[in-house]
């Protein structure tokens, strides 16, 4: 009972954490609008965005990495699906829908199912395997994925959607738009994504995450990720179990990358390239492998680190100092001594480094 | 033991922060102080001094460039960004009407970077007019364009060539050439001059660049009755073997090889084609120029490549030689085609800005507007490095002519 209570308030303090830091951003926002101060500047605000997406991402690579136990390198590769379909849906979707945020919803949606659907194609073979497959393969899906948009063409004119893999073969009539122009990416695209979207994006994100791991099937998966052969002993159905997960995952990606794609004007698909997955691995692993607290505050902070560093004089080393933060924090945190000397300080947490 | 760790791991953070204390200040004098300090004394020699003297009349405008100053495409956006350097302090130092007050930020070549560096900018000039640089590569370019169209501030591109960057924004204008023109002045060059009877063409498919001038090649290429044999694409520029592609030219029989792409990848192809024994004439876009100071690179590989460049380093007009002088000066190698659209976008803002009345008075939107309606109103043009008497289109294209020049014994020769 008393083993429940912890997990859920576990649960509980995440919720409150992202609540509390979207109504204190809200607040900070009402009164620069007020007082006609400047709090936030342009900078910060233009990252809340970006921030979010890579929130969403960071927690639902960790239910791979961390719950699962499997190492993905193409989280990313999700991500530019769902960016990509997600674009193509509110261009579509511009005259039936015109209220904005539920275009945006249903482009969310559309990407999510873009994302599962990649997660399947990749899950059900490699799923099966044991040992570090799914490193492999979805390092390699991140790299065709990426080269399948670079030589897409999609359009929309009065004869209906055309796909092309070449400029020669793309016929799209006069009147029609074209949506991802191959290299170009996607251009032109209405920005529908709001800070309020991302906010949502993540609760559902929290709320979906945390009820799998915490229901029936979660123990089942990290019952997987501890020991395979005792699992599989007991009857737990293994590619079931690990493709829940992963499938989980890669939607809320491509969840994410829908928001991510509208909210810019031109996407291109190089962005969602191994650095990207590196970086969201990254965040993962800095905030600590299972931990969903971790990944929110780690994906939060180191996003925007490097852009708050442009404000020293230091700027044009910017890239550097970031490089040297990741080592600093990855050193400190696996720090026993450290960790020791942290629990004495604040004897609350002792429990926790124990546990660590 | 504990504290002695402890201690180890401080000393050590703080020895990293001493040695990039050391960096900013020994690399500030000499590259890029505006960069971090903008409007610094030791960058405006005769700066407020004598700008204390003429009272009011002296109008700052704020100018914010964006570029990849870090990354895989650094090489371009440094360009860029000293090459406007030089045009800033050569104005401020003019102690004419109009002030220019420069910052240049990173965006590492990436389109969600490029827009937090423009905001970036744009909590930089707070109130006062500002005018954005940049950025200098396209896909950014698209993407900070969109914003600025949004936001009213008028944006000028040394290098970002894509129609898109332009395409419905009434504010967004290139000093380059668009990628498609650049392509069709390619093969309308290689009619006239009658090179090349079996054509191939290398181009990487990942790069909104290449492909733009690749596509608008090839099209061409065949309204004008010359025969392509071979297309060949790479996916992006980290590509280091090119000899499926050069066979596949070679085996086609062509003779004349176009190459539509950055001199990175390009100076592969050189050596590989050389390896190979297949001599036929390469021939490449303004993306070629600056491969001849390559750092490492073989010169003789480059001999007899033809390339379309607005600018030439050679040149032997007064203007370009104290630029290239400035330039080398200050950063040790010859500034590149990147640099002097860098150069010439400042004295294309400042001309502007100096014909304007009134723009004491203007905030960013009206100056925006005042900028639109004097590039597209057909009288306006400015001299530079690129190209003499240059106008812009009202679609925001740079209407000036192309070169093609050969490298000979190392040096561009214009043909």
């Amino acid at each position: 009972m008393k083993k429940i209570n912890k997990t859920s308030l576990n649960g509980f303090i995440n919720y409150g954490i992202v609540i509390a830091a979207f109504a204190l951003i809200q607040i900070l926002l009402l009164i620069q609008k007020k007082l006609d101060v400047t709090i936030l500047s342009n900078s910060l605000q233009s990252l809340l965005v970006p921030a979010c997406c890579y929130i969403v991402m960071a927690v639902s690579l960790n239910l791979t990495v961390g719950i699962l136990g499997e190492l993905s390198l193409g989280h990313a590769g999700f991500m530019s699906l769902g960016a990509f379909s997600g674009i193509v849906a509110s261009i579509l979707l511009q005259n039936a829908i015109p209220m904005a945020p539920l275009r945006l919803a249903v482009s969310m949606a559309v990407g999510a199912v873009f994302g599962a659907i990649g997660g399947v194609i990749v899950g059900v073979p490699v799923l099966r395997l044991q040992g570090d497959y799914l490193a492999i393969v979805t390092l390699a899906f991140g790299q065709i994925i990426k080269n399948i948009i670079m030589v897409l063409y999609v359009g929309v004119d009065s004869r209906g959607i055309h796909l092309a893999a070449s400029k020669e073969r793309f016929d799209l009539a006069a009147d029609g738009t074209a949506i991802i122009k191959g290299p170009m990416g996607a251009v032109g695209v209405t920005k529908l994504a709001s800070f309020t979207a991302g906010f949502v994006l993540i609760l559902i994100t929290l709320v979906v995450v945390q009820n799998l791991v915490n229901s029936r099937s979660g123990r089942a998966i990290m019952a997987l990720r501890d020991n395979r052969i005792a699992a599989e002993s007991v009857g737990i159905n293994v590619t079931k179990y690990k493709l829940m997960a992963f499938v989980t995952s890669a939607a809320l990606a491509g969840a994410a990358g829908a928001l991510f794609g509208l909210n810019y004007s031109s996407t291109v698909a190089s962005k969602f390239d191994f650095n990207t997955s590196i970086l969201v691995l990254v965040f993962v692993v800095l905030g600590g492998l299972g931990s969903i607290r971790g990944s929110i505050i780690a994906a939060a902070l180191l996003y925007i680190l490097p852009e708050m560093l442009r404000s020293f004089n230091i700027a044009e080393y910017r890239m550097l100092i970031y490089a040297i933060v990741l080592i600093l924090v990855m050193l400190v945190t696996n720090n026993d001594k450290l960790k020791v000397l942290l629990g004495r300080v604040l004897p609350k947490r002792k429990g926790v480094v124990n546990d660590g | 033991m504990k504290k002695k760790n402890l201690a180890a791991l401080l000393m050590a953070g703080v020895m990293c922060f001493g040695l990039l204390a050391g960096c900013s200040n020994s690399s500030g004098e000499t590259s890029n102080p505006p960069a971090s300090q903008p409007g610094s004394q030791e960058s405006q020699p005769s700066g407020d001094s004598g700008n204390a003297g003429q009272g009011s009349d002296v109008v700052t405008i704020k100018v914010g460039g964006i570029g990849p100053i870090t990354g895989d495409l650094a090489q371009y956006g440094t360009a860029t960004q000293w090459g406007a350097q030089i045009a800033v302090d050569e104005i401020n130092a003019m102690n004419g009407p109009i002030r220019l007050e420069y910052d240049f930020q990173d965006d590492t070549g990436v389109a969600d970077t490029a827009v937090s560096a423009y905001n970036k900018l744009k909590d930089w000039a707070k109130n006062d007019p500002l005018v954005i640089y940049g950025c200098t590569t396209t896909a950014p370019c698209v993407a900070v364009a969109s914003e600025t169209y949004a936001d009213r501030y008028f944006q000028l591109t040394p290098s970002a060539s894509s129609p898109d960057v332009t395409a419905n924004k009434d504010n967004a204008f290139q000093m380059c050439f668009t990628d498609p023109g650049q392509g069709t002045a390619a093969a309308e060059y290689l009619k006239n001059a009658g090179l090349g009877t079996k054509i191939g063409v290398i181009y990487n498919n990942g790069d909104a660049y290449s492909t733009g001038i690749a596509d608008a090649f090839i099209a061409h290429a065949k309204e004008l009755g010359l025969e392509v044999v071979a297309a060949q694409t790479y996916p992006d520029d980290k590509t280091t073997d090119y000899t499926v592609q050069l066979n596949a030219c070679k085996d086609a029989g062509a003779d004349l090889v176009f190459l539509p792409i950055y001199y990175t990848p390009a100076s592969l192809i050189l050596a590989q084609a050389k390896q190979m024994s297949y001599a036929p004439i390469f021939f490449g876009g303004d993306g070629m120029d600056g491969m001849l100071d390559m750092e490492g690179f073989d010169k003789s590989l480059a001999e007899g490549l033809l390339l379309m460049t607005p600018f030439n380093a050679s040149g032997t007009d007064e203007r370009t030689k104290t630029f290239v002088e400035t330039y080398q000066a200050a950063h040790e190698i010859l500034p590149n085609q990147f640099a002097a659209d860098g150069y010439d976008c400042m004295y294309a803002i400042y001309e502007a800005c100096c014909q304007l009345d009134g723009i004491a008075d203007m905030d960013s939107a009206q100056l925006c507007d005042a900028l639109i309606a004097l590039f597209t109103g057909g009288d306006f043009s400015v001299d530079g490095l690129t190209g003499t008497s240059m106008k812009w289109l009202e679609s925001g294209e740079v209407s000036k002519a192309p070169v093609v020049v050969k490298v000979v014994d190392g040096v561009y020769v214009t043909q």
